[in-house]
């Protein structure tokens, strides 16, 4: 698969603070990659400077191999975090400016479908909810049927079902073969949305890879959680690695049938038991000893 | 340069100017205001210059008639006040409220003037004058013919031209500042759009706004004090035109960079406010130092008033405006590409 994007050795400083520290990855064309780290980490700047927004202190992006040329903005599609539209257009007249700004757009009612714009294609952009503004917002990023999608925080400020619908879309996006970039400090939405990722702690990339590749790299695997109280012998004696949090009990196991079957032969109360699988959260935390959203 | 996609930002500025109801009725309820205000105060014929405050000494017996003599009672731009005693007149004197103060039935003609006061100077000149009795012969009187000019419409023109200096600057400055700020620039620079097309388009749905408003404005004035055009309406057209792309590229310097509304409107006032003031919007110069009349020549809207002006009143042709047409393209241009320039779209 055919790099579309690759960030070689990328810097930024606002003055004297560093914001992007040394990043480098690629991105293959096709796959959605998210940037996951906490807020302040450096991914909206990582990520507004490979869009060509902002400018990198040092450091090169290639696109298809390429320094960037002015024929990027005709191929690329942006959803911001932070920005606004002109209040007093509708979204059918917002839709139609941004669309006479491209060369080969989208199908207007290709796209108002797509975002289920149509109930508000009337409505005023200053009277727009969050939800409703986001899928204006998505529809804008995707006007010019770009190879390229750049989604920033895209469900931020969303209530489930509208993050349910927006992750919908982002994978029929995928599905057409259109390369995903997306920024999140949501590991439920890398989850099920990415297909590599790259964590970002304090402007650096500290991990990598695919998410499952990372879990298994750097957790243990799956824990067992029992109250202490279960426990009727020396937890030294336990056949576990285990850890204690509070007065419960954490067992670390990779397999865990087997784990269960350890602990009913040694006869431990199970009523209380949970069962903990480990995610993208957990990799940060293995990573860096701090939680993605502390 | 890509037209359509210039197109398209022209028709999204235009439709949004529309639509916001409160700015679209001030740029045009506030010249009409200012209009009408300086027409009534200064277009009736019973226009008052100098003011004169009477009193009568209560020392003076009641059977002693007014010593104002006839001449001075009668006298052009001469307004008379009733005080009922001295030290009421002397206090109006005292803060410029009147230009001089008579005692009525004084046989020595009693007066006070401030002597602070120019146009105390000038009453005192007028009285001093009406108490001659026989001055015919003393001078040669001549009076000038032709066209008279109303001073109406020799404002007109300033305040047509004051409001297209604030709506360029603050319609075209503070508006892209506050695009700037509130990231929606920042979502067009991830277009193909270029600064230059941008800029263009902002500049034209300007001065689109402006002259629709110059002619609705004209035509609602026109109504009410039908002002004298003895110059070509399509030459003052023009001059009005060039003047509103000099004044609006002058909006887009001060609005490539920058984020703060606050810092931008300072700047805007520092630079509006002398421009009103010297640019001869609401008086005439003539006669004022050369160094000043020298920093007029720096404003676009000096150039476009006495363009307007000679047009309007003095019945030029545009040959004959020729060069301050040719400074507001001139500075158009400059303007522009220093704009194109300096424009940042999110810094």
């Amino acid at each position: 698969m055919n790099q579309i994007i690759e960030v070689i050795n990328l810097s930024k400083f606002f003055g004297e603070n560093q914001a992007v520290a040394d990043a480098s990855f690629s991105v293959k064309e096709g796959i959605c990659f998210g940037l996951l780290g906490p807020n302040g980490a450096g991914k909206s700047t990582t990520m507004e400077i490979v869009e060509d927004i902002i400018t990198a202190s040092s450091g090169e992006i290639l696109y298809k191999g390429q320094p960037r040329s002015a024929s990027f903005r005709e191929e690329i599609g942006i959803q911001f975090q932070h920005t606004s539209l002109l209040n007093f257009l509708s979204v059918e007249e917002t839709l139609l400016s941004f669309h006479k700004l491209y060369q080969e757009p989208e199908d207007l009612q290709v796209l108002i479908e797509r975002c289920d714009l149509t109930p508000i294609l009337k409505r005023r952009n200053d009277q727009l909810s969050g939800g409703q503004l986001q899928r204006l917002m998505l529809a804008l990023a995707l006007v010019n049927r770009p190879r390229l999608v750049f989604l920033d925080e895209p469900s931020t400020g969303l209530d489930p079902q509208s993050r349910r619908n927006l992750w919908d879309i982002v994978r029929q996006i995928k599905e057409e073969g259109k390369t995903i970039i997306m920024t999140t400090h949501s590991m439920e939405e890398a989850e099920y949305l990415c297909d590599e990722v790259a964590i970002m702690d304090m402007g650096s990339i500290i991990a990598w890879d695919t998410p499952t590749r990372l879990i298994q790299t750097h957790c243990q695997g799956n824990s067992i959680l029992l109250p202490e109280s279960a426990f009727k012998i020396n937890l030294d004696t336990l056949p576990f690695t285990w850890k204690r949090r509070d007065k419960t009990i954490v067992l670390e196991t990779a397999h865990i049938p087997e784990g269960l079957n350890k602990l009913l032969q040694l006869d431990i109360d199970l009523t209380d038991m949970a069962i903990h699988s480990s995610n993208l959260e957990d990799v940060f935390l293995c990573l860096t000893g701090k939680g993605l959203r502390d | 340069m890509n037209f359509k996609r210039m197109w398209a930002m022209f028709t999204a500025r235009n439709h949004e100017f529309f639509r916001d109801r409160a700015a679209f009725g001030w740029n045009f309820a506030f010249p009409f205001l200012i209009i009408v205000g300086f027409g009534l105060i200064f277009g009736g014929k019973e226009h008052q210059q100098f003011k004169v405050g009477l009193f009568t000494n209560t020392l003076q017996t009641q059977e002693t008639g007014s010593t104002v003599p006839l001449s001075f009672q009668q006298g052009k731009y001469l307004q008379f006040i009733d005080f009922s005693s001295q030290a009421e007149g002397e206090q109006k004197l005292q803060h410029h409220k009147i230009d001089l103060l008579l005692d009525s039935r004084s046989p020595e003609h009693h007066y006070w003037i401030n002597d602070s006061s120019p146009n105390g100077y000038i009453t005192e000149q007028i009285f001093l004058a009406s108490l001659i009795k026989n001055s015919e012969g003393l001078a040669r009187k001549q009076i000038v013919r032709g066209v008279q000019i109303r001073y109406i419409d020799w404002l007109f023109p300033g305040i047509l031209g004051m409001n297209m200096m604030f709506s360029a600057l603050w319609g075209v400055g503070y508006v892209v500042v506050r695009y700037r700020k509130n990231g929606a620039l920042k979502r067009l620079k991830a277009t193909p759009l270029t600064s230059l097309e941008y800029l263009s388009a902002q500049m034209f749905s300007r001065i689109f706004l402006i002259m629709f408003t110059l002619i609705v404005v004209w035509i609602g004035s026109n109504l009410i004090f039908h002002f004298q055009v003895h110059g070509s309406y399509g030459a003052l057209a023009l001059i009005f035109f060039l003047g509103g792309l000099s004044l609006c590229s002058m909006g887009l310097v001060l609005a490539a960079r920058g984020t703060s509304e606050e810092f931008t409107s300072g700047i805007l006032n520092f630079i509006s406010l002398p421009m009103m003031f010297l640019s001869e919007v609401w008086f005439s110069l003539e006669g004022s130092p050369v160094w000043i009349q020298g920093i007029t020549k720096i404003f676009p809207l000096t150039h476009l008033l006495t363009g307007a002006r000679k047009i309007m009143n003095d019945g030029a042709s545009l040959a004959d405006v020729q060069s301050e047409c040719l400074v507001l393209i001139a500075t158009t241009l400059i303007c522009l590409i220093i704009a194109a320039r300096l424009f940042s779209w999110n810094e």
